[in-house]
């Protein structure tokens, strides 16, 4: 999966929640105010259901899901890793 | 009780509310027993308080990240022998009088004398179940806010005999896993729900009369007035069938038709749009 399929995975995922967003893919969807925590947990769960990957504990923090950017690189990083460990 | 003195709490259902009550208690130290009907629900629970609490890494502060996990633990059982140890009880069984009515008389054996029962209930009277039991001085409500650990306050409510020493028993308690008291009397649904279900019924007659869409009137909530959720995605959270209970028994209650359910709150939970725990309520979400 390319970065662009991911980045446009995870921001489709966003805008379904709030349609009325401009999100810049660099943009902190926390610091826009409409994002809470419980829609951080959320995103982890489709992160992992959509991309079906297992985020790793020490992955878990807020700022790793603050921009669209961020959760691609977290995706791209987390998925690479498993490969490596499956191999 | 443990060996520093940390009460013991036992849970008595284990839904959403049971779950987020004992992630609260455990990540405060304490030690849990955690009752239910079946062991497949119970499974179910394990398995969704091992994900809350790995998720709650996401709001740790960093550093205290590796300390939530193992700071306390939680057993499972289906008997209410298995309450015989706890030094408290906190009941979060579904909000049914004909359920809560056989169960007070159970915990009123199995528990010792001086254990003190608190209902997480938003609507059901403190004084009716505590004359349920031979100890109504003990039994106090705690209504407790979706998702528990994030919530820094509980509405605790007295029962017409409850005491003074029950009151300081559950407000020690609550400061042990970092929440405020905030101390009402009995009432039918209390204060919060008093409230905030008529604000949510008059919510989804605007969507019904296409007044406004859900996320309008969210936004006006949120950005207008502060809230950090709107009437709708807060009904959601709740779960648009637990509205509709609570809008029925306060409508029971005061017999006063202000409490009247919209009719579109009640189609949507016939179609089991019943908000984030079923995916889809006033709006959609990853389950």
């Amino acid at each position: 999966m390319t970065t662009e399929q991911i980045t446009s995975a995870i921001r489709e995922f966003i805008l379904g929640r709030y349609p009325e967003l401009e999100l810049r893919d660099d943009e902190d969807i926390f610091r826009l105010g409409f994002v809470n925590s419980l829609f951080a947990m959320e995103l982890v769960l489709f992160i992992e259901s959509h991309f079906q990957l297992s985020i790793p504990n020490e992955e878990l923090a807020l700022d790793g899901f603050r921009t669209v950017d961020a959760m691609a690189a977290l995706v791209e990083r987390t998925a690479t890793s498993g490969v490596a460990a499956k191999g | 009780m443990s060996m520093d003195g940390t009460p013991m709490v036992g849970i008595v259902g284990s839904g959403v509310m049971g779950v987020g009550t004992a992630q609260s208690l455990v990540q405060s130290g304490h030690d849990v027993v955690m009752v239910d009907l079946n062991q497949e629900i119970l499974d179910r629970a394990a398995a969704e308080l091992a994900r809350n609490m790995r998720l709650s890494r996401l709001l740790a502060k960093p550093g205290q990240e590796q300390a939530v996990p193992t700071a306390g633990k939680v057993s499972y059982a289906v008997e209410y022998d298995a309450l015989a140890p706890v030094d408290f009880v906190i009941e979060n069984i579904t909000e049914k009088w004909e359920l809560k009515k056989d169960l007070y008389p159970v915990l009123d054996e199995v528990c010792r004398a001086e254990v003190c029962f608190a209902a997480n209930t938003s609507c059901t009277s403190i004084t009716r179940l505590g004359s349920l039991t031979a100890r109504p001085a003990q039994v106090i409500g705690m209504h407790f806010m979706n998702p528990v650990p994030l919530k820094p306050a509980v509405e605790v409510i007295m029962g017409h005999h409850t005491s003074a020493d029950t009151l300081d028993t559950a407000k020690d308690l609550l400061a042990s896993m970092g929440k405020e008291a905030i101390v009402v009397n009995d009432s039918p649904g209390f204060v919060s729900n008093r409230v905030l279900m008529p604000t949510i019924n008059e919510a989804i007659y605007l969507v019904q009369e296409q007044v406004a869409s859900p996320a309008e009137i969210d936004r006006l909530f949120e950005r207008c007035f502060g809230h950090a959720m709107g009437p709708l995605q807060t009904a959601d959270l709740i779960g648009v069938d637990t509205i509709l209970h609570s809008l029925e028994v306060l409508y029971e209650d005061f017999n006063d038709s202000k409490y009247r359910p919209c009719p579109l709150l009640r189609r949507m939970v016939d179609a089991g749009l019943h908000g984030r725990k079923t995916g889809q309520g006033f709006f959609t979400y990853q389950t």
